[in-house]
């Protein structure tokens, strides 16, 4: 055995001695198959009960010199790169109480591992919500839904995560324990780290806690569906909704191999107020067949993450275009598919839409580098999420741009030894 | 005296001419390449110019700069930090001034570069909702040029006639409507930044969510301390189908805010809540005869949005002031209404020049429910200070605009107004809260970071800034009380050149 290869088990063996003290030998185990990231093999599973226990962890990761994989639900846990190295996945199971809602202040201050269904669950005793539409709810944590800037179809009116981020606590690999941001909504006293948290896909630090700006739920919703006869004509439909004075809360264009394009919109509102909205929007979206519909049209994004998640036959990702770009960006996917692959999208009025894959694994990569070659000629991007089994190592995150230099020193302030994910992020951070 | 002390002196004084005269050539070497880069008429250097960029809107500290250089484009931007970079030599951007923290104050032996020629705007593009300008474009201008499409640019501090976007963007400014509409740091889509070496870096753009961290977000507030940016990708949002305004007299603002609570928990989110107390009202009405009700409490409540929607909840509105105590109510419903009743609000700060020769404008945020306690508490200070404390708020978001009054003429209330100031955030800080939600920590409030931080949390930061600058030649010393040692090895000490040159100190 060379001396290298030695030292390191050592260095893993007096890690497992040591972090046993710290969160008892009930809390660490060796990892099993089902624990893999990326088909990468961590060694051991740690679940801290506490902020300063997950810190002092870490610290004894890094100074081990072992590669943390920080895990919530492990809903998401495939998104990005493959990890370079992988030993310990920190897991914020034990983390998960909500701490405080103060529903006066419309805030609620809540550890990394609770799940986005009991924080919604908690603050709706008061009406409440976090205007967020995640994946998987029930499952997805709050440190892995801030760490993956995962966000639905309100995004539209209420914005993403770093809209609705006020505060976060931190590890860092040193074993600092860091807060930035506050309780308060309005709050510019030093930088913005729950921002440069948000997205960071665990690279930078260990998101603890959180504290997120709530909005009141609504009254009454509407949804109202519109089967079109082709892309432009969901293109012009959105453009026209989005260019009045209607203030929908979310609108969003489905279409797949075989079905024509749907624009669905969702109205938030007082009773009084939807009916008016809804009645202008039929108007307006005139000559199309126009019904109303339920709410399960929002869970399209989840359905085509869903399918790839429950059999590896898909590959899905997501894009970015500019909202005057939709149709151009719909109908390039359809006509890169056209016969050979079955497909299918949800694109928001935002810009940023959802794409699944299925047939040969040479055609689907093929057909994923020609999407981003042009998306990202075009100032959009494509961002691989699920791969399919046997695909080639096309990089999940394409161009940084001339930003990544700027990143890679960020990632060196604060994770000068590639302690956390190590590789899984834009331009191998 | 004897020949030696003679020679020992003449010695002295031949060093110090040769490192006066080095440092004139100094300042001639680089005041003439910066010429040349920004023209003559791009170069301010004379004593009596310079007093003009010696503070911004907080008037209390001054620093006289060096040089003052005036770019008109991002080539010269990046021309002048590469100069500034190679001789370490501290920089200051500054867009029109306005700023309350002092963020835009000069660093000692510093330079400032003024960015109110790069006053474009490049682009408007209706069908993505977007507009691309230069950083010394005025805010309100952008809604300006965008209003014939029904356009408007969101965040609206009071001083959107003057204030620029790139000052805007250092100090993630608010307003009255951020409320509903977020901050600057919602409404910036995309960066151009000049970086602390020279270089350039593109975040974010006209599509959202660009792969990589959000150094956007990060960059949004930091109060040019990590860089210039010289061009912004803006949101511009939809002017909503109608506003209305609703305007309530209340007894105290102890029910003016139980009101706001009330509308809080009924689940409405209105464009803007302000509140102004007593004094504030005297002042305003004083000022600009807005014809406030004389009242203990003035409850501004704005709602936008579709017609039906605007009619019932203003409906609930005025209900919940009424069930309030409120004894006036009256709705703004034509731009000419709403504007007069906006006026008085706007013009608070000015109005109190009015009632009081000198004042502070604090700027301090507290959890909406604290207010009555926080009230109370400021009342007690005020009381016990002698000193009179009028109050605007962005009630809303528990955003105080505590105004304290006093006379510099009569000796010792000058300290003891900061003294009262102060005390007031200290109020802030153990109710939950901030110490600045939109005027920035600049220069002023540095020496209350570790009040609301811990010293860990202050590090962590500044780690952001040891990646952007870590040479901290990009307006040094603002926000962080100490700054972090930034690199490997701390401690390697680098002599200024104005230091080398006899020109300055260093302690």
């Amino acid at each position: 055995m060379d001396a290298s290869v030695s030292s390191k088990l050592s260095d893993k063996s007096t890690f497992e001695t040591d972090v046993r003290g710290i969160v008892t030998p009930k809390y660490v185990r060796a990892a099993s198959a089902s624990d893999a990231v990326a088909g990468v093999q961590p060694s051991f599973v740690v679940e801290p009960g506490s902020e300063r226990e997950l810190a002092k962890v870490l610290k004894l990761a890094y100074g081990a010199g072992l590669a943390v994989i920080p895990r919530g639900g492990g809903t998401k846990l495939e998104w990005g790169n493959r990890p370079a190295r992988a030993d310990v996945i920190l897991s914020t199971a034990r983390l998960n109480r909500v701490i405080e809602h103060p529903w006066a202040d419309l805030t609620v201050s809540v550890e990394a591992g609770c799940t986005l269904a009991k924080l919604q669950e908690t603050v709706a005793k008061h009406r409440q919500r976090l205007a967020l539409d995640t994946l998987w709810a029930e499952r997805a944590t709050v440190g892995g839904v801030l760490s993956t800037n995962d966000s639905g179809a309100l995004r539209l009116r209420f914005g993403s995560l770093r809209d609705l981020v006020i505060g976060v606590t931190v590890s860092l690999t040193d074993g600092t324990v860091a807060s930035s941001g506050g309780k308060v909504v309005k709050n510019v006293a030093g930088y913005d780290l729950p921002k440069l948290l948000t997205g960071a896909l665990g690279t930078l630090a260990v998101i603890t806690r959180a504290i997120f700006r709530l909005h009141p739920l609504p009254k009454e919703t509407r949804t109202i569906s519109c089967v079109t006869s082709n892309s432009a004509e969901a293109q012009q439909l959105v453009h026209e909704l989005q260019n009045s004075k209607l203030a929908q809360s979310a609108l969003q264009i489905c279409w797949g191999a075989g079905i024509q394009p749907r624009v669905d919109v969702l109205f938030e509102g007082t009773e009084a107020g939807l009916a008016a909205q809804v009645q202008q929007a039929k108007a307006m979206l005139g000559a199309a067949p126009v019904r109303d519909a339920g709410r399960d049209v929002w869970d399209a994004r989840q359905e085509v993450c869903s399918a790839a998640k429950s059999s590896g036959e898909f590959a899905v990702a997501k894009f970015a275009t500019l909202p005057a770009e939709l149709a151009e960006t719909l109908e390039m996917i359809a006509g890169l598919c056209s016969g050979e692959l079955r497909w299918s999208v949800v694109v928001q009025a935002t810009g940023i839409g959802w794409v699944r894959l299925k047939g040969a694994v040479g055609k689907i990569d093929s057909v994923l580098r020609q999407l981003r070659a042009n998306l990202e000629g075009r100032e959009g991007s494509l961002v691989l999420a699920h791969r399919i089994a046997g695909t080639s190592e096309l990089d999940a995150w394409g161009d940084a741009g001339d930003a990544l230099p700027l990143m890679r020193a960020v990632k060196g302030q604060f994770d000068p030894l590639g302690t956390l994910n190590p590789g899984r992020f834009v331009g191998g951070i | 005296m004897d020949a030696r002390t003679v020679d020992q002196r003449n010695s002295e004084a031949r060093a110090a001419e040769t490192r006066n005269s080095e440092a004139r050539v100094f300042e001639r070497r680089i005041f003439d390449e910066l010429r040349e880069i920004v023209g003559p008429r791009g170069l301010i250097t004379s004593r009596e110019e310079l007093h003009t960029y010696e503070c911004d809107g907080l008037t209390n500290f001054r620093v006289l700069p060096r040089a003052v250089l005036l770019p008109d484009s991002t080539e010269q931007v990046q021309r002048i930090v590469r100069v500034c970079h190679r001789e370490k030599i501290p920089f200051v951007a500054r867009g029109s001034g306005t700023g309350l923290s002092g963020g835009a104050l000069p660093v000692e032996n510093g330079i400032v570069i003024s960015l109110t020629r790069m006053n474009k705007i490049l682009e408007v593009d209706f069908a993505n909702a977007r507009a691309v300008v230069e950083p010394g474009v005025i805010n309100l201008d952008v809604t300006n040029r965008v209003a014939e499409r029904q356009y408007f640019y969101a965040p609206d501090p009071s001083s959107q006639s003057v204030c620029s976007i790139g000052g805007n963007v250092a100090e993630n400014s608010g307003g009255a409507h951020c409320l509903k509409y977020g901050f600057t740091t919602t409404h910036v889509l995309g960066l151009e930044l000049v970086l602390a070496e020279g270089s350039l870096a593109h975040l974010g753009g006209k599509v959202l969510d660009r792969p990589g961290y959000d150094l956007m977000g990060v960059f949004v507030g930091s109060e040019g301390t990590l860089g210039i940016a010289t061009k912004i990708t803006l949101r511009i949002v939809k002017r909503p189908e109608c506003v209305q305004t609703l305007l309530a007299a209340f007894p105290s603002t102890n029910e003016a805010g139980a009101a706001v609570s009330d509308m809080i928990a009924a689940g409405m989110l209105p464009a803007a809540i302000e509140m102004m107390d007593n004094l504030a009202i005297q002042a305003a009405e004083a000022a600009v005869h807005a014809n406030y009700p004389n009242c203990g409490a003035l409850l501004l409540v704005e709602l936008d949005g579709p017609v039906a929607e605007v009619a019932a909840l203003m409906a609930h509105v005025d209900e919940i002031c009424r069930d309030n105590k409120a004894w006036e109510i009256r709705v703004a419903q034509s731009d000419a209404e709403r504007a007069l009743v906006w006026k008085g609000r706007k013009a608070a700060f000015a109005a109190m020049g009015r009632i009081s020769p000198n004042y502070i404008v604090q700027d301090g945020v507290i959890p909406r429910t604290e207010l009555p306690n926080v009230m109370r508490e400021i009342v007690r200070l005020s009381t016990e200070a002698g000193l009179r404390v009028a109050n605007v708020f962005h009630a809303g978001d528990g955003n105080l605009h505590p105004l304290v009054l006093y006379d510099r003429r009569i000796p010792g209330q000058e300290e003891a107004a900061e003294i009262l100031s102060n005390r007031i955030l200290e109020l802030c800080i153990a109710a939950g809260g901030s110490i600045t939600g939109e005027h920035g920590v600049g220069e002023d409030k540095k020496k209350m970071m570790p009040k609301m931080y811990s010293e860990p949390d202050l590090q962590t930061m500044q780690r952001v800034r040891c990646a952007f600058d870590p040479m901290q030649l990009s307006n040094p010393s603002k926000i962080f009380p100490r700054p972090r040692l930034c690199g490997e090895k701390p401690g390697e000490y680098v002599a200024h050149p104005l230091e080398t040159a006899g020109m300055a100190e260093r302690f």
